[in-house]
């Protein structure tokens, strides 16, 4: 795309379960309003990449994860709380900061730098309604004070619409508007994925990381599903970082592809260019007929 | 034919009677057919053929009564209600439900005047003693209320709840012996006090997974228990402690005579003396207590705090993935539950007058989870209800006092099987689009 400024960059990522290498050396950007496919066969490391940047598995030490915010880049990494290093124990700055995400940093905090992510298995709140599991999401800037709350005063009743107008704006983008009271659980498996795209969305993100959106949907629902993540790129200026196995679909959306294979790099250019590699076909694609 | 089928059907409930029966023998034999007699064993076995006999006769009657139209038609709604748990509220209140609540509460407001002028009218729940069974039903509905937020909204198994309960009698006493504090003060102490107790317990607990935290907080509970039994010079030991009387908004004493400088209740309003005043005033408040509980709750579950509980209950990664900071929202619910203990806890000193260790064992707090649990989990209603069975039950079935636990036992593993979710189903708020403006 036109923009090529870097809003994500992964260098060298690595991690260990045990003996087993799971990834290793995994470097790649992400240009700001991209949509950029993460594909390989099963087991190459698809949802460990994107669990070790949410913070769910603990990356190895020497990984780099920075995220662009607004000018600022952001050290994921050491915002997972990361160890120790011996340089902390001479600079007391270095140590507070380190020890203060030891203590309070996580997973959440990767969320509030902008990074949004959904499951392979959707993770919904299943016995909330779905206007509820949107405002959950929006929990972080939403107005939390108990007292106000309690008292119901006019700052917290403003804040509350501002949410629910959030939350139906996402609804009504996602074709969701008829089910607000529903039970999130109750809805049909194509609802709760664009639902639980939705809820991500109601976090503010600039990087969202969908894993395997399309995965037991009908063509006509992936279709729909392309069209609507074409769209959150050009109405809403979000960058997209998608792991799916419908290589039509990731042909179709994306900008730039990276293939994993085994846990590490295979590959990483233009979709055209990832349908012609030998390697790529060879490792996952396979031959056309 | 059709006398076929009808023959077949008495033949099913007659094989399901005798069968259930013969269950009934075996269970019942060794726990009524056997009394403990001094150093004798008492055999009683006509009585257990009877109560087995009768159970007989009950699963008769139930076999042919699910056999009729109509009786099928009630087992296949109640099999309903096993699969459909949650429901989305349908509308504002409706006009019935209304009225129910208004009469309710005007019943609960002069139930004590009624106690105090008709006392035999009202059998047991007259007099003083039927105001202090009920007050003591209050103060558990507010533990329940508290271990509702704790168990029932963020999903956290505390076993050691009776600690804050504990904390809060004992501040109540400790405050006046060492302090000289009244009632009021502490009962604004109380639950801040209790709540830094949570924090400092949940903390580093909080970061860990279910299990762990019921072991945990069972260790607590227990922990308290053991200090206030052995730090005799601080806590009076196993003697307890005298707690300080309720005052009149620190005005009016409810003494026979003036006490502190107070000017004694009855005198000021020209009554003559009677201890009732004292267990009228303590429900009043208790009940004012009981019924912000009430509203704060049903504020909290609107709000993004009850909500990111209730979000966290359902699936913690998700929430974590969402930006929610897991430990300080479920510290948060410890902290509130654990206030509201904390108050429970004074209610309860300053009713007995006098707290001592045996008041807060594990088969307290083990009855707290049986209130929240049969309850259902997060409701309001069902705290309610489950609260008074299971302290009003036990007061009226003296006789069946040993029979006690093993029946909250029965009752807790068969809502476990048939309602999950507690006796009254948990029901969501309902959302509607909202324009512009206030």
């Amino acid at each position: 795309m036109a923009s090529s400024q870097v809003l994500l960059r992964v260098h060298n990522l690595g991690i260990r379960f045990g003996g087993l290498v799971a990834l290793k050396e995994v470097s790649f950007d992400v240009a700001e309003h991209s949509i950029t496919a993460l594909i390989g066969p099963n087991g190459a490391g698809k949802t460990t990449v994107f669990n070790c940047l949410t913070g769910f598995y603990k990356a190895d030490a020497d990984s780099q994860v920075w995220l662009q915010r607004e000018d600022k880049s952001m050290n994921l990494m050491e915002i997972l709380g990361e160890g120790f290093k011996p340089q902390d124990f001479i600079n007391p700055f270095a140590f507070a900061r380190r020890l203060f995400y030891k203590m309070f940093g996580g997973t959440h905090q990767v969320n509030r730098a902008g990074l949004a992510r959904t499951f392979q298995n959707t993770r919904l709140f299943k016995e909330m309604t779905v206007m509820e599991n949107l405002l959950v999401a929006q929990h972080v800037q939403t107005e939390k004070s108990l007292i106000k709350g309690v008292l119901n005063t006019a700052g917290y009743r403003q804040a509350h619409q501002q949410a629910n107008r959030r939350a139906y704006a996402w609804l009504d983008f996602f074709e969701l508007g008829e089910v607000v009271n529903r039970l999130a659980g109750e809805l049909p498996y194509g609802m709760q994925k664009r639902l639980e795209i939705a809820r991500a969305l109601c976090t503010n993100p600039q990087l969202l990381c969908l894993d395997e959106p399309a995965a037991g949907l009908n063509p006509a629902e992936t279709a729909a599903l392309s069209a609507i993540i074409r769209k959150l790129r050009q109405e809403h200026g979000i960058t997209v970082l998608i792991i799916e196995h419908d290589m039509g679909m990731v042909m179709k959306i994306s900008d730039r592809v990276v293939v994993l294979d085994h846990g590490e790099v295979l590959f990483i250019g233009t979709p055209d260019q990832v349908k012609r590699n030998p390697e790529v076909i060879a490792a996952y694609l396979g031959e056309e007929d | 034919m059709g006398r076929d089928l009808i023959s077949d059907r008495l033949r099913r409930a007659l094989f399901d009677a005798v069968l259930a029966g013969l269950i009934a023998v075996v269970l019942f034999a060794p726990i009524i057919g056997l009394v403990l007699d001094g150093y004798q064993v008492r055999n009683n076995l006509p009585m257990a053929l009877a109560f087995a006999g009768l159970v007989a006769l009950g699963r008769f009657v139930m076999a042919l009564f699910f056999q009729t139209a109509y009786g099928e038609k009630v087992l296949a709604q109640f099999l309903a209600g096993r699969k459909v748990q949650v429901t989305v509220a349908k509308e504002e209140g409706s006009f019935a439900g209304k009225m129910f609540l208004a009469v309710f509460v005007t019943l609960a407001v002069v139930y004590p005047l009624l106690a105090y002028v008709a006392p035999e009218a009202l059998g047991i729940f007259g007099g003083r003693y039927g105001i202090t069974i009920i007050i003591l039903s209050l103060i558990y509905v507010l533990l329940g209320m508290g271990l509702n937020v704790v168990v029932g909204l963020a999903g956290l198994l505390d076993l050691g709840y009776v600690a804050f309960y504990a904390i809060g009698a004992y501040s109540l006493t400790i405050g006046y012996a060492e302090l000289g504090l009244g009632f009021w003060s502490v009962l604004v102490i109380s639950p801040i006090l209790a709540a830094c107790w949570g924090a400092i317990l949940g903390f580093p607990v909080l970061r860990m997974h279910g299990d762990y935290l019921a072991i945990v907080t069972l260790g607590f509970g227990e922990i308290i228990r053991l200090v206030l039994n052995n730090w005799i010079s601080f806590t009076g030991g196993p003697n307890g402690m005298r707690a300080p009387d309720v005052t009149f908004f620190n005005v009016l004493t409810f003494a026979r005579r003036e006490q502190d400088g107070l000017m004694p209740f009855h005198e000021f309003f020209g009554l003559a003396y009677n201890s009732i005043y004292k267990y009228m005033f303590i429900y009043w408040l208790l009940l004012l207590v009981v019924v912000l509980s009430f509203y704060i709750k049903k504020r909290l579950v609107q709000m993004p705090v009850g909500r990111a509980w209730e979000a966290l209950r359902e699936d913690e990664i998700a929430c974590r993935s969402l930006g929610l900071n897991h430990v300080l929202v479920k510290l948060s619910a410890f902290m509130i539950g654990a206030s509201v203990g904390g108050v429970a806890g004074v209610f309860f000193a300053a009713y007995q007058r006098f707290v001592n260790p045996s008041s807060f064992t594990f088969f307290e707090s083990a009855l707290i989870v049986a209130i929240v649990v049969l309850g259902g989990l997060g409701s309001t209603t069902g705290v309610v209800i489950a609260a008074f069975i299971l302290t009003i039950l036990p007061e009226v079935l003296r006789e069946f006092a040993n029979y006690r636990v093993m029946i909250f036992g029965l009752l807790t593993i068969l809502m476990m099987i048939w309602r999950p979710r507690g006796f009254v189903r948990p029901i969501r708020p309902r959302y509607m689009r909202m324009e512009d403006g206030i």
